[in-house]
């Protein structure tokens, strides 16, 4: 026998290449594998059959496929930060190297504590987590859960980073055809003579389907149709690749494992293709349905496909002595398979009354007994099969004859693969006869056009006789045999990996459970991570018949994508680290961050909270730097502020529509104080506006609210007011803006010369024109800190220079860079609303006592007529007032103040809520702004604020502004 | 190591002036002050080392080098006179990348939902790379993206990711 | 995931592209207005199962808003035009009932002036 394992055939295997060894470790055992084997072909080669074990009753359990619908051959591969839970083995080449292990056992595959669950299985029937666990309450939270949470879910999580990379793609076609057989291959080749672009997408490295094992000439054709496509330039196909789901309108996610388990290559591990197809073709192919007979979960009992799979492809011997169990003629290749590779075939066990088609005959013609009408009543053997037991199909199993073998092939016939089809609505037909569900051509799912998007072809359309037009009919089988005994049923598994069996589904269906879609909950049939793909069909036709009623009225399940799981790195792709997001950084970021900034997120700006000199804390250097403002003079970064210009001939009444106040009348060269509201008439963002000239503003917004108020802009001068003359433009990142504030802000501006900004010059409200140090700016006297306060725009990449020749020419005035805290902190000292902290999308701005800044004379603006609603002019409204601490702690942000009473749930009454909270380094003490029903009419009541854990805190209804109430200050 | 799908190269002398007005009545006038014909809707009109991007059909684009930009802007300023116009000077507003290369287009393939593969030899594109809003024509060699400057070390760390040596998107 | 093609630029646009901005052909009412007809402007919105008009805006392209006349079901597209208009334009009406011929306007459209808009009624 082969290096490679007992059970590798001395010859054969068209996948393989038996030059090259890989040696690889299963459980901590070391094995040896071949270039080209899956993991499973290697285990099984090495006569490692049992793989795993089941999630319900930790049943021992080899593969019983071997592709994508494998339901019990789910691994853990990789170590550490590259380990990944519930990996196909089926489908997983081979890498030298490879490091595996068994899931879902505990202490080790052999021997498993869970399976003692086995033993219980008549207390765990279906539904059993709602029946078993739901009283006494305290059991569940302190003894089922904690046990079931530890038994429960395949795999482990890893617990470190993932240290591979991912990347996504997208592309265009006029078709794309997911399966790379004969039936796709035909279907590229056509649309690429007829000039398509096409794109082919195979889910396995090797394009051809089943063909090659199939039909005898399969190989050869493949090979013709892969030489003439690979002639048309316009043809990509790609290996590999497994399309996963197809959304609306032709968009397909496709999955290309590029350097999967092969970290060494430096490659992306996955790519995500993001593709648009004109057209898909779905050449998918179909896939083989276990029989329902008592032990067909004990390992050695595959599907018959899988098993002449392993032999043709892998020349690997899943079995020495196979014995076929089918209701149709195809399993029969799998007889002929293995008599090829000299394996013994005992008998074949086939439950129609006869079986006399050119495959059935063939296989006479070796020498195997064919016995007809017959079935399997039981299969013994604990870790792999023994012998098995044989009765009459149309009995209730009294057994006739006990045939040793070690490997049963069985086949119930063949489900089209739909998922592709059915994602987006594409409706099946079933097909009595050949006992499936295929799509429904004159229901297509539809595109754009309204035309189908998707067309099947070959199996996949339900034509499973492509190439074969002489096999007789199949005998639908659900249960074998078919009166078979309630303790058989008990048997009989149809979802291999949750453990449901046709004895759960029937006693479902007895509960009530009648729609597929609960019986599929209750009893989680199909909910595994293989998603049904090999026993949906049979748990519905056992459902169906259980309520007695056509397969069709059960219908199927709702395919949802994607097809096989997708691991989150392949989602995420380049969107981590660094590039999780974008940020958004100012020009003068890199001499923050060089500076200890301590940064906070702002939309997706990052902006400097405070600048953290030494060992000092954050709420230490905020009131440092407010300190500093307040005796001298500091710098803000403010580039962050939206800036957009808005110039047209009615640049005026729109901006009066745009705002609550007058913004027509403002001169030019100077600066005016806004509020901007929605249709809702709810405060939506604030803001200085400045006049540049006749038919010029520039409106300033928050810096979250830039892009925000533009599209605003947008959305009315097109959707609404397309005939007024008026072109926006949001130039938020042109300019740098830095503002110079505190008592000396002019006296360190004028140090760096080039214009003239004394309080004649530019009076507070007014904007001008000029050069800062030779740098072109527009200064504007604006405060939000109440002090004298120049904010000095630049264009962005001279920013630095200005803010560095600011912080040179400041250094004997102790010029200090300060940071948004200290900004929020001295504007609450001042009493001015900071958009979020004072407005929550609830609050207009007459709640915030800025009447002031609502026109009187306009007859409407954006907001105006919803503040006439009875409700928004209720004298209940809660309103802005100051709240000043009676004990001098600082008020907890957000805390409600209570009413009497209770409402309708039992809860306190309450009358307003803190808004903004701080402590005031200027006045050193708490200060809070809140929002309080008749709020201004209460100055010096005391409310009462209760938080959980800690003594109930009161603060007095005061005015809001709490420092330089005369605003002297801001004229320095 | 192979090497990177494309060079991936910012660009830091472009000026850029953004200009919005009725093409169709002063696509004259602006083709004459900036020395650029019109581009067609979604393309881009080079004359020397000044190009025309088509924005929308109110707005256009002036690249050029950027020591011409404020005389640029003042002169389509003049030009348009008292007709409905604007012409800003947004120079220092983007963050240009060129990505040079044979594999140029994969790099791109990569972070935008956009069929560049069929942009005309003169296209235009405004779409998103990644998570951020992009603009993209052609170069001798390659092409030319542009984003906003806030969120060019985040477009450079996307287009050299999708530059790696050995990620061509071509079929294995 | 929807593609639409832009009327303003030509281009055929993905969903990522695009910023949804709800239902079309809401006309605007504003001080003077009576309650139910602020009401039906600020709240009612239709949330049709079939055919249905909509606000896009190309919001990663030409910047332009545009609307779409679509089947909230099927999301087959009957086409899309300029977001100004104020009632869906005769080609699009037509393209609908084309492919659902017993669908009708809900609408009542002024038979002249149809070129006047909510805004310059509102801003006389």
């Amino acid at each position: 026998m082969s290096e490679t394992g007992p059970f590798r055939l001395p010859r054969g295997g068209r996948l393989i290449d038996r030059a090259y060894q890989l040696p690889f470790r299963f459980d901590g055992r070391q094995l040896r594998g071949l270039q080209g084997d899956t993991i499973a072909s290697a285990l099984l080669a090495s006569g490692q059959l049992m793989m795993g074990r089941s999630f319900k009753y930790h049943r021992p359990r080899g593969p019983i496929a071997s592709g994508a619908e494998e339901p019990n051959a789910i691994l853990g591969l990789g170590q550490s930060g590259r380990f990944e839970p519930n990996q196909r083995a089926t489908t997983t080449p081979l890498v030298g190297g490879m490091v595996t292990n068994s899931q879902n056992c505990w202490p080790s595959l052999n021997v498993d504590v869970g399976a003692v669950n086995n033993l219980l299985y008549r207390f765990l029937p279906a539904g059993f987590y709602y029946k078993t666990f739901i009283h006494p309450r305290p059991a569940w939270k302190h003894l089922f859960e904690p046990i079931i949470r530890r038994s429960a879910g395949l795999g482990k999580a890893p617990t470190e980073a993932d240290p591979d990379t991912y990347e996504q793609a997208y592309d265009h076609a006029d078709l794309v055809v997911v399966g790379g057989g004969v039936a796709g291959l035909s279907a590229a080749l056509e649309a690429g003579r007829e000039g398509k672009s096409v794109i082919v997408l195979e889910q396995t490295p090797v394009f051809g389907g089943r063909a090659a094992v199939d039909h005898a000439d399969g190989q050869a054709r493949i090979d013709a149709l892969l030489a003439d496509l690979r002639a048309l330039p316009n043809v990509t196909m790609r290996r590999s690749t497994m399309a996963t789901g197809l959304y609306d309108h032709g968009y397909l996610l496709a999955r290309e494992a590029i350097a999967d388990h092969d970290p060494n290559a430096g490659l992306p591990r996955q790519r995500l293709w993001r593709i648009r197809a004109g057209h898909v073709v779905v050449a998918t192919g179909a896939l083989e349905r276990p029989l329902s007979f008592a032990g067909n979960d004990v390992p050695g009992v595959m599907l018959a496909s899988a098993v002449r799979d392993f032999i043709v492809d892998y020349g690997v011997a899943p079995g020495r002595s196979i014995l076929v169990v089918t209701n149709n003629d195809d399993a029969y290749r799998t007889a002929l398979a293995a008599l090829d590779a000299g394996l013994t075939v005992p008998a074949v066990i086939d439950a129609r009354p006869s079986a006399t088609g050119a495959l059935p005959e063939a296989v006479r013609a070796r020498g195997v007994r064919v016995l007809t009408g017959s079935a399997i009543a039981g299969v013994r053997g604990g870790h792999a099969v023994e012998d098995v037991k044989i009765c009459s199909h149309a009995g209730s199993g009294d057994v006739q004859e006990i045939i040793p073998a070690d490997c049963v092939a069985m086949s119930g016939g063949w489900s089209p693969v739909v998922h592709l089809w059915s994602h987006c609505g594409g409706k099946l037909n079933w097909h009595d006869d050949r006992a499936m569900f295929a799509p429904d051509l004159a229901r297509p799912p539809t595109g754009h056009d309204g035309r189908a998007m998707a067309t099947p072809v070959g199996a996949a359309a339900g034509d499973l006789l492509v190439g074969a037009a002489d096999e007789q009919p199949l005998l639908p089988v659900w249960v074998m045999p078919v009166n078979a005994t309630r303790k058989m049923k008990f048997k009989m598994w149809l979802d291999f990996q949750n453990d449901v069996k046709v004895s759960d589904v029937e006693l479902a269906a007895q509960e009530g459970y009648h729609s597929v879609e609960h019986t599929k909950r209750y009893t989680t049939l199909g909910m595994a991570t293989d998603q049904g793909k090999v026993s949906n069909i049979n748990g519905l036709a056992i459902l169906s018949k259980a309520l007695n009623q056509p397969i069709p009225q059960t219908g199927t399940t709702t395919f949802r994508p994607p097809y096989t799981p997708l691991t989150l790195g392949t989602i995420a792709a380049e969107a981590r680290g660094e590039l999780f997001q974008p940020l958004r950084k100012t020009p003068m970021h890199n001499w923050a961050e060089a500076r200890g900034a301590h940064w906070e997120p702002v939309g997706h700006w990052r902006r400097a909270y405070c600048y953290l000199q030494g060992a000092e804390t954050p709420h230490d250097a905020v009131a440092r730097e407010i300190r500093a403002v307040r005796a001298s003079v500091g710098t803000l970064d403010a580039s962050t502020l939206g800036k957009i210009i808005v110039k047209g001939p009615d640049a005026g009444k729109f901006l009066d529509m745009m705002y609550t106040g007058m913004m027509s009348t403002l001169p030019v060269g100077k600066c005016r104080y806004g509020l901007i509201c929605n249709e809702n008439g709810f405060l939506n963002d604030d803001g200085v506006a400045a006049r540049l000239s006749e038919d010029t503003w520039l409106v300033h917004t928050t810096t979250g609210g830039a892009d925000r108020m533009h599209a605003h802009m947008e959305d009315w001068l097109q959707c609404e007011w397309w005939d007024w003359k008026v072109y926006t433009a949001n130039v938020t990142e042109q300019w740098a803006q830095v503002a110079v504030v505190g008592p000396k802000a002019r006296v360190l501006l004028e140090r760096l010369g080039g214009m003239d900004l004394s309080a004649e010059a530019l009076p507070f409200m007014q904007w001008a024109e000029g050069e800062i140090a030779g740098i072109p700016a527009r200064v504007f006297r604006i405060s939000f800190s109440g002090e004298l306060s120049f904010e000095v725009a630049v264009p962005a990449n001279r920013g630095l220079e200005l803010w560095e020749k600011l912080h040179e020419a400041g250094k004997d005035l102790n010029v200090t860079p300060y940071g948004t805290e200290a900004m929020h902190v001295m504007r609450a000292e001042k009493g001015f609303i900071m958009i979020g902290d004072e407005t929550d999308g609830t609050v207009i701005p007459q709640d915030l006592g800025m009447s002031w800044a609502i026109s009187k004379k306009k007859t409407d603006y954006i907001g105006k007529r919803a503040q006439e609603r009875s409700f928004m002019a209720s004298p209940d409204r809660w309103k802005l007032v100051g709240l000043e601490s009676v004990d001098g702690r600082m008020l907890p942000d957000g805390v409600y103040a209570v009413a009497e009473g209770t409402n309708a749930n039992g809860q306190r009454n309450v009358q307003g809520r803190v808004t903004s909270t701080y402590v005031s380094p200027t006045l050193n003490k708490p200060i809070a702004m809140g929002l309080v029903k008749h709020g201004p009419d209460r100055m010096g009541e005391v409310l009462e604020f209760p938080v959980a854990g800690a003594e109930t805190y009161k603060a007095r209804i005061v005015d809001p502004v709490f420092y330089d109430k005369e605003g002297s200050r801001a004229n320095g | 190591m192979a090497e990177a799908l494309a060079r991936i190269t910012q660009l830091q002398d472009l000026g850029m002036i953004q200009i919005r007005a009725d093409l169709a009545a002063l696509g004259d006038v602006i083709a004459k002050a900036v020395g650029v014909a019109i581009p067609a809707q979604t393309s881009v009109s080079t004359n020397g080392n000044r190009s025309l991007c088509w924005m929308s059909h109110d707005e256009l684009l002036l690249v050029l080098p950027k020591p011409e930009a404020v005389a640029a802007t003042a002169a389509l300023t003049d030009a348009f006179g008292s007709s409905h116009s604007l012409a800003l000077d947004v120079s220092d507003m983007r963050a240009a990348f060129s990505i040079d290369g044979a594999k140029a287009l994969h790099v791109l393939q990569k972070l935008c939902p956009a069929d560049l593969a069929s942009m005309p030899q003169d296209g235009m594109r405004r779409t998103r790379a990644a998570q951020v809003a992009c603009g993209i024509w052609r170069r001798e060699g390659g092409y030319v993206l542009i984003g906003f400057r806030s969120v060019g070390d985040y477009l450079r760390g996307l287009l050299q990711g999708a530059a790696r040596p050995g990620t061509q998107l071509d079929p294995r | 995931m929807l593609t639409l093609t832009c009327p303003c630029c030509g281009i055929s646009a993905e969903e990522t592209e695009l910023a949804p901005g709800g239902e079309a052909h809401l006309k605007r009412f504003g001080p003077g207005s009576s309650d139910d007809e602020f009401e039906s402007y600020l709240f009612a919105r239709k949330n049709p199962k079939g055919v249905h008009f909509e606000r896009w805006r190309h919001a990663y392209g030409c910047g332009k808003w545009f609307l779409a006349a679509r089947d909230t079901v099927t999301l087959e597209v009957f086409g899309t035009y300029k977001a100004q208009t104020p009632y869906p334009t005769p080609e699009i009406v037509a393209a609908i009932q084309a492919k659902r011929p017993d669908w009708k306007p809900d609408w009542h459209q002024p038979s002249v002036n149809t070129t006047t808009t909510p805004a310059e009624s509102l801003t006389e």
